[in-house]
């Protein structure tokens, strides 16, 4: 079915490696407007997480029967009926949050991610393979946007989890900085995500090159090739 | 530098560029000291702490030389200029977070003096007045003579900010009453009724407007600066408010009153004439200048915010690669301009 090492580069490629927000920097327009705090930024990668296992596992299924010429506008097609599920199971069930969150769940069926995903893996891959790419890239788009929500959070109102009660009515957001912080509203506005996004993406690229440091200073391990491309 | 030789060689350094640069902005700050009080100085002094400060960090962390960049004077430069764009009574932090922003972001972030595509002062202001609107646009009102102590309170924030420190400034005011009158309230009334204003522009202000054009014209008199900049700047800024002011005198200030108002002296001739994030070619500078004029006036009055030169010379920074790129001079000995010996 699936091997270790397989499991291991998918989870790494989508966590770490190819990580959807900081590596591969795609869809930013849900990133920037989503992201004024954790909890949206949580649930809307939620959200995607369930249609790109979805849609993953559908295309990989039918990968063989999917004409090569045809093959865009079939899968915006399966992608889009599974958004539209997803809009509908928020819309009915999470419906506050639906509303804050509004044009951007809908509009998952645009994200260059998921497409992006059932192009280049599930195309080509089987379906357990694929159902994990897309998990993986959720999670890796999941933990990118909950720190940038939160960070966002922290600096423009000194809230964290600001709208959890959205979600689980019985919890309410942790006041972090004392009543009169005054906000730094900037952090808030596009400009501020941009700047921030900027700040994990090199951080990103540090521990890259620090982690490419430390391996030429090992002797080489031997190196297993379980590529996913 | 367009000119066949032979040259005159000067040895001019960086730091003794930014200590001339200090000093010519000594006549501005002497006409401000005297209008609101020790204050500024105050907020000189916060400022060049945290730029050093925070130079310091950002060179220790690129492993960079410490002496060599914090003796060239650019981030005090920066620093003097974020003090005398924010309100003089704003509260320590304000000035602080400014200055962090400009040597930390607008400077290190995009590799470090000489390197940065945005003028930092003029970033620290932006960042300020869209995160803090309120404590951006509390200027303290005409006359108020508080003593050091108090000031010094003020900005610590140890003493309550009264109303007498939020005040709007002069431009703001007019912009201001005009909208509000729609119609009914007339310029010429408003300079002979409302006791901000003097004899130009907003009453003590235009001093202090004097006093950097004065600074400027000797940095242009050390050839520090060429005239390009600020003669498009303001000739551009007198051109559009000139016709405005023409067509109908009554909803339009002079445009003696708009040179003097604002940050339109200090952003001619000590913001946008920043070599680093300015055009180069003189063709360039002139459009830089003119275009930076025309963006002040038409934000500061047909805008949301109090002034606009921060914003204007910010955009026309966006520009100002192009700008180059399309000006170039005429090689000599070449038929096109800026094409080289490609053909």
């Amino acid at each position: 079915m699936i091997t270790r090492e397989e499991f291991r580069s998918i989870a790494g490629n989508g966590i770490w490696k190819q990580n959807t927000s900081i590596a591969q920097i795609l869809g930013l327009c849900p990133l920037l407007a989503v992201t004024t705090n954790a909890v949206n930024g949580i649930m809307l990668s939620l959200a995607t997480i369930l249609v790109m296992a979805l849609s993953n596992v559908a295309v990989a299924s039918l990968r063989n029967l999917i004409p090569h010429e045809i093959r865009i506008p079939v899968f915006i097609l399966i992608v889009a009926a599974l958004v539209t599920v997803v809009d509908l199971l928020f819309n009915a069930n999470l419906h506050e949050l639906y509303l804050v969150l509004g044009i951007f769940i809908p509009l998952i069926v645009t994200n260059c991610i998921v497409l992006a995903r059932v192009e280049a893996f599930a195309a080509k891959n089987p379906p357990l393979q694929s159902t994990l790419d897309g998990v993986f890239m959720g999670v890796g788009m999941l933990w990118t946007l909950a720190l940038l929500g939160g960070m966002r959070e922290l600096l423009g109102s000194g809230t964290l989890f600001g709208g959890i009660d959205m979600v689980f009515p019985s919890l309410q957001p942790i006041q972090l900085l004392p009543e009169s912080y005054p906000g730094f509203l900037l952090a808030l506005l596009p400009p501020g995500a941009f700047i921030l996004l900027g700040c994990m993406i090199a951080w990103k690229n540090w521990m890259d090159a620090r982690a490419a440091e430390r391996a030429k200073l090992k002797p080489p391990a031997p190196v297993a090739a379980a590529g996913c491309h | 530098m367009f000119a066949p030789a032979p040259f005159l060689l000067k040895d001019t350094s960086v730091s003794q560029v930014m200590t001339q640069v200090c000093i010519a902005l000594v006549p501005g700050i002497a006409a401000y000291a005297w209008l609101v009080g020790p204050a500024i100085l105050v907020q000189l002094v916060i400022a060049t702490l945290a730029a050093l400060l925070a130079e310091t960090a950002m060179l220790r962390i690129q492993k960079k030389p410490l002496t060599i960049f914090l003796s060239d004077g650019s981030a005090v430069v920066t620093a003097w200029l974020i003090a005398l764009t924010f309100p003089p009574l704003a509260p320590w932090w304000l000035v602080v977070i400014g200055t962090l922003f400009a040597i930390v972001v607008a400077k290190h972030l995009y590799g470090g003096l000489g390197q940065n595509p945005f003028n930092p002062a003029m970033v620290a202001f932006a960042v300020c007045i869209v995160s803090f609107p309120a404590l951006m646009s509390q200027w303290p009102s005409v006359g108020l003579q508080l003593p050091l102590l108090d000031q010094i309170n003020v900005i610590l924030g140890l003493a309550p900010r009264v109303d007498a420190l939020s005040s709007a400034t002069p431009l703001d005011a007019m912009k201001t009453a005009l909208k509000l009158g729609e119609g009914t309230q007339d310029v010429p009334a408003l300079l002979a009724n409302q006791d901000i204003y003097g004899n130009f522009a907003g009453r003590g202000w235009e001093w202090v407007a004097i006093g950097y054009l004065l600074g400027g014209l000797w940095m242009w008199q050390r050839k520090l600066i060429t005239w390009h900049v600020p003669v498009s700047f303001i000739g551009a800024m007198t051109l559009l408010s000139g016709g405005l002011w023409l067509v109908n005198p009554a909803q339009y200030a002079s445009p003696l009153f708009h040179l003097l108002s604002g940050g339109a002296m200090l952003g001619a001739f000590f913001i946008a004439t920043d070599p680093v994030s300015g055009c180069t070619t003189p063709r360039g500078k002139l459009i830089f200048g003119a275009g930076a004029g025309l963006l002040a006036y038409i934000i500061r009055v047909f805008g949301g915010y109090p002034d606009g030169v921060a914003f204007a010379v910010l955009l026309m920074n966006l520009c100002a690669p192009v700008i180059d790129l399309l000006t170039q001079p005429r090689i000599f000995g070449m038929k096109n301009a800026g094409k080289g010996d490609k053909a």
